[in-house]
């Protein structure tokens, strides 16, 4: 059997709204994992024993298990415990919860690198402990990591495909789909394997600029 | 594959307790599978590392084709879901007359994928090397290859044992996705125990205290290495 691209352009619109939701996954699931990032560092560094030994068994297993065998738990094992969500949602849960974790790791150790004459000179001003968090420190800690990040970002571009596992008509699934209409396997990953390259693209040069933004504004 | 996931969900028990029993029952079935993920983990470590050292060789060369080949293997394999790299490979390379089993698909795919990871981390050790050293090494009347060999080298392997051992913590959690193509390792073991007995939780407990294992010993090996090596 030889190749034969010319059947990709006949599923161009299958193709199309797989990468809309490859783009809103990794939307979602970036926003996601940047606020949870935060949430949980500032957790992991200042909330009483209670909350921070759970999160750093959390951050643990998340760390050192593969993204795919999470999304199953994830997918499965909210419907264990009484929630049943769809799979789209699912798969935003466990993608941006796992990169949080990751997020998490940068964040922490840049808030711990923050000058402590910072934190000293807001609390001399009045601010309470809070507000120095919120205002003062968090802000420098997060604009230092942005670069990290926006890798972690990348990599979740990437990572989304695995939901394709889950049952989530992203890319990967609509190539499969197609593949299963026409029996061309390689010529549909290939496609999808461009699509994916050109969204990849299109997020190294958007986070350059941010990169350049932040830049300027030192 | 997909739908009878779906069907498996709809009938997952409710209540969130432990089947200690089950755990007990089932164990040796994820310890033979751990034996598929060390296997998967050792043989994609060397490709990769092999791919990864031509790859920096490449990319470090003076032939600007070489450079280029290196820039577009480096651009392409990583700027792609591995997941989808692994799919061509196995489910589109007998249409270019690459008939792979599952395992060697898994163990190729996932090699020549992390070594454009180690590429870029093999080159970044390379040029971090301070140039002083290979200027004295050349007036020294020392050929490019033997400053390479003897000066940068020596230094730079160092320095790389490190971000590699990031590289090799990826993998292992890498291999996972062979599951995909149905090799039965650890992680197609829990999707499999899920589906048959309704215990997430369980499963990926289980498999991931085995993952944490492996991960946890393969990190100290590469710390003690980084030790070892360190000069001062």
């Amino acid at each position: 059997m030889g190749l034969d691209f010319s059947v990709v352009p006949g599923y161009f619109g299958v193709l199309l709204q797989g990468m809309a939701w490859t783009v809103a996954i990794t939307l979602g699931a970036g926003i996601l994992s940047f606020f949870g990032g935060i949430i949980f560092a500032v957790a992991a560094l200042y909330a009483p024993w209670f909350i921070r030994l759970p999160m750093r068994l959390f951050a643990w297993l998340f760390m050192g298990t593969p993204l795919l065998l999470q999304l199953f738990l994830i997918y499965f094992g909210l419907i264990q415990i009484g929630i049943d969500l769809p799979a789209f949602v699912a798969g935003i849960i466990g993608l941006g919860l796992h990169f949080a974790v990751y997020n998490s790791e940068l964040i922490q150790s840049s808030i711990l690198a923050v000058d402590k004459g910072q934190y000293e000179g807001a609390r001399t001003l009045g601010l309470s402990r809070g507000q120095t968090l919120r205002q003062i420190i968090i802000p420098q800690a997060v604009h230092a990591v942005i670069p990290p990040m926006g890798n972690n970002m990348i990599a979740l571009l990437k990572d989304s495909a695995l939901v394709s596992v889950i049952g989530v008509m992203e890319l990967t699934l609509a190539a499969q789909q197609s593949i299963s209409r026409t029996y061309r396997p390689f010529e549909f990953y290939i496609a999808a394997a461009f699509c994916y390259y050109i969204i990849n693209l299109a997020l190294e040069a958007g986070l350059r600029r941010l990169e350049r933004r932040i830049a300027a504004s030192r | 594959m997909s739908a009878l996931l779906v069907l498996a969900r709809k009938t997952i028990s409710k209540g969130p307790n432990m089947d200690i029993d089950l755990i007990l029952r089932v164990y040796p079935f994820f310890i033979e599978a751990a034996w598929v993920t060390i296997e998967l983990s050792v043989l994609t470590t060397i490709l990769g590392l092999t791919c990864g050292a031509l790859g920096a060789a490449a990319r470090l060369s003076r032939n600007v084709v070489l450079r280029a080949i290196g820039a577009v293997y480096v651009s392409v394999f990583r700027g792609t879901p591995a997941l989808i790299q692994l799919f061509i490979l196995y489910f589109g390379g007998p249409q270019i007359g690459i008939n792979l089993d599952a395992f060697d698909a898994g163990v190729i795919g996932l090699g020549v994928n992390i070594g454009a990871y180690m590429t870029e981390t093999m080159r970044g050790a390379i040029i971090s090397v301070n140039k002083g050293q290979t200027e004295a090494a050349r007036t020294l009347g020392m050929s490019r290859w033997e400053t390479m060999r003897k000066v940068v080298l020596p230094q730079a392997m160092r320095m790389m044992i490190r971000p590699l051992g990031v590289n090799i913590n990826a993998l292992i959690k890498g291999t996972a996705l062979v599951a995909a193509i149905s090799v039965v390792e650890l992680t197609y073991t829990a999707q499999r125990y899920i589906g048959s007995t309704y215990k997430p939780f369980e499963m990926f407990l289980l498999s991931g205290v085995l993952y944490m294992v492996i991960i946890y010993i393969v990190g100290h090996g590469i710390s003690w290495l980084d030790r070892k090596a360190r000069i001062v």
